[in-house]
């Protein structure tokens, strides 16, 4: 017959100061509550150039956090990328809404930002989203300028 | 001539006994994991285990955890405030922890306090033939001894490594918020935003299993294979701690490259 000894009473302090040790890093260093599989909805979005946008880069609207980017794909019918949001249920947004791709900060990441519509139907899981912003790729800024630049020129004497 | 040939000779042996070790703790796996039920059904033999390897490393987990964050702490500081974003220094703290630091400096620690005590003790029963006694009595060493062994090694390696990165990532807080003054709200919602449950936390609670396993199976494996005198006892903890180590990291780079690529 089993029963209970000291030896008992120490694995079980052990073991319980592992699980909180698990639970403090799920709730408070992570962000566990936050996007479970069933509640969300996929969106697609088609972009002409994604830059450094990478799968799970956050997808926000007003700054603020409402899904995440769950694959990207080149269509070869359209030849354009095709990036699949991941957006949480509690947030719904109008069909047309646009989405850009943003950089937070100068050298931040990269990210997707929604930006809502006036439309009364709202999107639904599998639809598309038509208005998108590709990034901004830097060289070709830098490229449009000078080339600018050199239009303007008085010309040489 | 002879020297040359006899340091081929050397190497050949070492290649040739690797291999054959290598076969020999691959059927020892097997055998452990056959005879595993044992563990399972008389579960007192596995809490003691747990006893042993889990609880008697508390100590050394956490304080060498809140050193470890602690010093993570400043020198994140240190390097983030020159780019003006020492408010990061939480996410720096956190992802370091969890997805490398933890799970590895644990099983360092682990493999040197509990897997250097296993091989000892099941070195020492083999060295004073009480493994060969128990088989005469038609007890079997490997279900009696090494799998409970085994198994409270994987048990508590996780539970180990989540405590190091908890308490790593309290360190962090408390030179950084307390001490330093960075703010209290950035810190923890910065590192709320990277922090993925699923892909960060979870990544390393596997990564500190698979570690596990493998330091446990080479203190039972090092400990059951030791040559019984006390001489070869001493040689098999060096051994095992040495393996250990090695294995760990090898195995940390190549489960890194699987897991957080992209």
């Amino acid at each position: 017959m089993m029963s209970r000894t000291a030896l008992d009473l120490w694995v079980g302090i052990f073991v319980a100061i592992g699980f909180a040790a698990l639970v403090f890093l799920a709730m408070k260093v992570g962000n566990f509550s936050g996007l479970d599989g069933s509640a969300t909805y996929r969106v697609e979005a088609p972009f002409d150039n994604i830059g450094g946008l990478k799968v799970r880069a956050p997808v926000k609207s007003s700054g603020v956090l409402v899904g995440r980017v769950a694959s990207i794909r080149f269509d070869t019918e359209i030849y354009r990328a095709v990036v699949e949001l991941e957006v949480d249920k509690r947030y719904a947004f109008p069909a047309d809404t646009a989405a850009s791709i943003l950089t937070s900060g100068l050298l931040g990441e990269q990210y997707v930002g929604l930006e809502a519509g006036a439309d009364v139907e709202m999107l639904k899981n599998g639809d598309r989203v038509l208005i998108t912003q590709s990034a901004v790729v830097l060289e070709k800024l830098i490229g449009q300028f000078m080339f600018d630049r050199a239009a303007d020129a008085p010309p040489a004497q | 001539m002879n020297a040359i040939l006899s340091a081929l000779r050397h190497i050949g042996a070492l290649t040739i006994d690797g291999i054959w070790r290598l076969g020999f703790i691959t059927r020892f796996l097997f055998a452990v994991l056959m005879h595993s039920g044992q563990s399972l059904r008389r579960i007192h033999l596995t809490i003691r285990e747990l006893y042993f390897s889990g609880v008697l490393s508390l100590l050394i987990i956490v304080v060498s955890g809140l050193f470890v964050g602690l010093v993570l702490g400043l020198q994140g500081y240190d390097i983030l405030q020159r780019y003006g974003s020492a408010d990061a220094v939480g996410v720096m703290v956190a992802l370091s922890l969890l997805r490398e630091l933890g799970p590895v400096i644990a099983g360092l620690l682990f493999a040197s306090r509990a897997g250097s005590a296993i091989t000892a003790e099941i070195g020492l029963m083999k060295a004073t033939e009480q493994l060969k006694a128990m088989d005469m009595m038609a007890v079997n060493p490997i279900a009696r001894v090494v799998a409970p062994r085994f198994w409270g090694g994987v048990l508590s390696m996780p539970l180990l490594a989540a405590l190091f990165s908890a308490m790593g990532i309290f360190g962090g807080w408390l030179i950084t918020v307390v001490v330093i003054g960075v703010d209290d709200g950035a810190f923890w919602s910065q590192m709320q935003a990277a922090v993925e449950f699923e892909y960060d936390v979870m990544n390393g609670v596997i990564k500190s299993a698979v570690f596990g396993a493998v330091v446990s199976l080479i203190a039972v494996f090092e400990g059951y294979d030791c040559q019984p005198t006390a001489e070869g006892v001493s040689r098999a903890i060096t051994r095992t701690v040495v393996t250990s180590a090695l294995a760990i990291l090898a195995i940390d780079f190549v489960l890194t490259s699987f897991m957080f690529r992209g």
